[in-house]
């Protein structure tokens, strides 16, 4: 059979966590946006893994379902992004804090 | 005929567009084509249907199907028969000449395509309303009437006066309009159609004079009455002169005052089966008429005499209807068609002459000046008293012979209250004619006055020839086959109470004549004898005082109460109250709001590590322990 599916699991467990440092530690916000992508993308292998592992169609059905999300969650924040560099502002998500008001 | 009738409304819809997209870019001249041309082609399209319903033709088609859910369905359906063709001769007809006067009259205005526009709009919402086949399209064109009429009233919108009177007009209708659509839905709700074939069917299943029958009647009279301006709904049209003087002569005096009259008589099958109902409506058209008569006795604005004028003769109409003589309602709404509209097109010229002054104490010796405009309203003042032989004569001859042969102690009342408000007619009428256009012994001044220009004088002359031969026209018996056969008056009756008639007009003339031409000084000497009841009628009866005690004042006073103590206290404190009960718990969480999104995603991720921690304390030691 290969490769066995533990692998992939432990695999994802390392970009997931890859992803999420990336997240806390980085400022510039499409930075932090290729990180969550990549711990969506982690969380994607996971599914594959299992739904292969299982010989369900269930957890690919899903890993579509988190990609068109991602696809639009991209868009809007790539949307914001744009408007807020336009604005003049720095590129630093610690100085977007205006949502608090 | 099913391709023509189509058409009819079409002309009109076209003339609405392109004078409403492109009319401020068009020249005058195209404009003026355009407006009144549309009309008039519609004119001659129904005069061709006009020939193929004498040839004993009907229609009632349905085009397309509007909205249909389940076995509901709403048709657009036209209904083509002798009442609505006369309708519709009069509308184009009429209206053509109107629009085709108002090429002069409105020559200097600067919403001139404006003017056309919303006159066209107006012609195709009345032709709608009268040959609509259903409740729902009949109900598309009342509010559409409705519009117009609250657009033209208020044409000269930077007038304030105008723009009060449009409203008026707006919401007494709005009232109307309610009445027409509760007595729609109840139809609907007792015979499931909204069709007229399919009502006229059904209407049997309802008990004869039953709850039900008469409610929808009351209804749908309270439609009518708002529209026609009846009691107690009237006091809009009087202030709606405020429009263009063609406006009034086409939506307020010749055709959407009687859109009631219209509709009473096209649902006479519901009012036979509603005596209640119809003995509503005849006491209502009687009492009316008489009421307005004498207020139009001591008025001084020429188109506010008129204005009373006209409701006083659709009183008529509402009381021919109300009695069943249906046709003669319809006869006398022809013929005021054509001596109201000559006379408040007549009434136009002078007012120009005069530079827009209305009040008929400042004007006389119009016979030199406007020899046209003074003819032709002397054929029209004769011809709205009743003079023998013109065409107001034989029609509100046929109203007061019904109403005085009548077989019940009811109708004969109304009709001499009918008899007596025909030389209150006469009188009201030549106290206009003598003091406004004045004999030459009147004449206290030379004033330069100019007749009107010959697109002006021609509409008025045709006019003028109809309210004469107007008479003649054989229409009781173009109605029968919708009617049915009127009830047959010996000939000794029908001469005497002509003659009863004419004697009553004779004396009103002769009473105007004595107070306001022979002797000018007596009307004011008997006018200060007079002076309570002088004044209860120069004041209308105080039904807009009234009116502004009962309605409009408790609502300014609820509305100042609730802006002034609801609003402030009540609301804004609940308001303020849920603020501060949030501010009062939230209080040390606030902290956490800070605004840094790497901080947000920390919480996020140590929560969903102290869950992943959780699940694997189940799976690995929780589980593992028994």
């Amino acid at each position: 059979m290969g490769v066995p599916a533990y692998y992939f699991l432990w695999l994802s467990g390392v970009l997931f966590t890859l992803g999420a440092i990336g997240v806390l530690i980085r400022r510039n916000p499409l930075v932090i946006f290729m990180c969550i992508e990549l711990m969506l993308n982690a969380v994607n292998l996971a599914f594959a893994a299992i739904s292969r592992y299982l010989n369900s169609l269930d957890g690919v059905a899903f890993a579509f379902l988190v990609i068109t999300v991602s696809a639009a969650e991209v868009v809007v924040g790539i949307a914001i992004i744009v408007q807020v560099y336009r604005a003049g502002r720095a590129m630093d998500v610690d100085e977007m804090d205006l949502m608090k008001e | 005929m099913s391709t023509l009738a189509p058409l009819v409304l079409l002309l009109p819809l076209a003339g609405f567009l392109v004078n409403a997209l492109f009319g401020r870019l068009l020249p005058r001249r195209v404009v003026a084509w355009v407006g009144a041309g549309s009309v008039g082609a519609s004119f001659l399209v129904v005069l061709a249907i006009f020939g193929q319903v004498l040839g004993g033709q009907r229609l009632d088609q349905t085009y397309w199907s509007w909205w249909a859910t389940g076995d509901f369905s709403v048709p657009f359906n036209l209904y083509i028969d002798p009442l609505s063709t006369l309708m519709m001769l009069v509308i184009t007809g009429v209206g053509f000449l109107i629009h085709a006067y108002s090429i002069g009259y409105m020559a200097d205005d600067p919403g001139y395509s404006r003017f056309f526009a919303e006159m066209n709009l107006f012609v195709l919402s009345m032709l709608l309303l009268v040959t609509s086949g259903n409740f729902v399209w009949l109900i598309v064109g009342w509010a559409g009437v409705g519009l117009c009429s609250y657009l033209l009233i208020g044409f000269w919108y930077e007038r304030t006066s105008a723009v009060l009177a449009a409203r008026k007009a707006f919401v007494m209708n709005v009232i109307g309009d309610v009445g027409m659509v509760f007595g729609a839905f109840v139809i609907f709700l007792n015979l499931r159609a909204l069709d007229y074939g399919t009502i006229f069917a059904r209407l049997h299943q309802l008990p004869r004079g039953g709850t039900v029958i008469t409610a929808i009647c009351l209804l749908l009279l309270v439609g009518a009455i708002a529209k026609s301006a009846q009691l107690p709904l009237h006091t809009w049209l009087p202030d709606a002169m405020e429009g263009p003087t063609p406006v009034s002569a086409l939506i307020h005096a010749a055709t959407m005052v009687t859109a009631g009259v219209y509709l009473v008589a096209r649902m006479h099958l519901l009012y036979d089966w509603a005596p209640t109902a119809a003995a509503a409506v005849a006491v209502i058209g009687a009492v009316t008429a008489f009421f307005a008569a004498t207020i139009g006795t001591v008025q001084v604005d020429i188109k506010r005499i008129l204005a009373y004028s006209t409701m006083s003769q659709i009183g008529y109409m509402f009381l021919a209807v109300g009695i069943g003589a249906y046709a003669a309602g319809m006869f006398h709404f022809m013929t005021h068609a054509f001596f109201k509209a000559l006379l408040f097109l007549a009434a136009g010229n002078v007012i120009h002459a005069f530079r827009d002054d209305q009040d008929i104490r400042h004007m006389g010796f119009l016979r030199r000046g406007l020899p046209i405009t003074f003819w032709t309203f002397l054929i029209g003042t004769l011809s709205i008293s009743g003079a023998p032989l013109l065409a107001g004569f034989w029609s509100k001859d046929e109203i007061i012979r019904s109403a005085l042969t009548g077989t019940n102690t009811l109708t004969v009342a109304l009709g001499v209250l009918a008899l007596i408000t025909a030389g209150l007619t006469a009188f009201y009428m030549f106290r206009l004619f003598f003091t406004a256009f004045g004999w030459e012994w009147l004449a206290h001044d030379e004033r330069h006055l100019h007749e009107a220009v010959r697109v002006q004088t021609v509409p008025v002359m045709v006019l003028a020839a109809f309210s004469v031969i107007g008479g003649y026209f054989a229409v009781g018996s173009f109605l029968n086959p919708v009617f049915g056969e009127a009830r047959q008056i010996g000939a000794g009756t029908q001469i005497g109470i002509g003659l009863v008639a004419v004697v009553t007009a004779l004396a009103g003339f002769l009473l105007a004549y004595q107070l306001y031409a022979r002797r000018p000084a007596l009307a004011p000497a008997i006018q200060a004898r007079l002076r309570p009841v002088h004044t209860l009628l120069w004041r209308k009866y105080f039904v807009d005082e009234l009116y502004d005690r009962i309605f409009v004042r408790p609502g300014y006073a609820l509305g100042a109460f609730l802006s002034g103590v609801f609003e402030p206290r009540v609301l804004d404190g609940l308001a303020t109250g849920v603020v501060s009960f949030v501010q009062l718990v939230a209080g040390d969480w606030r902290a956490w709001e800070t605004g840094r999104v790497r901080r947000y995603a920390l919480w996020t991720l140590g929560g969903a590590g102290v869950i992943a921690g959780y699940f694997a304390w189940v799976l690995l030691v929780a589980r593992s322990a028994p």
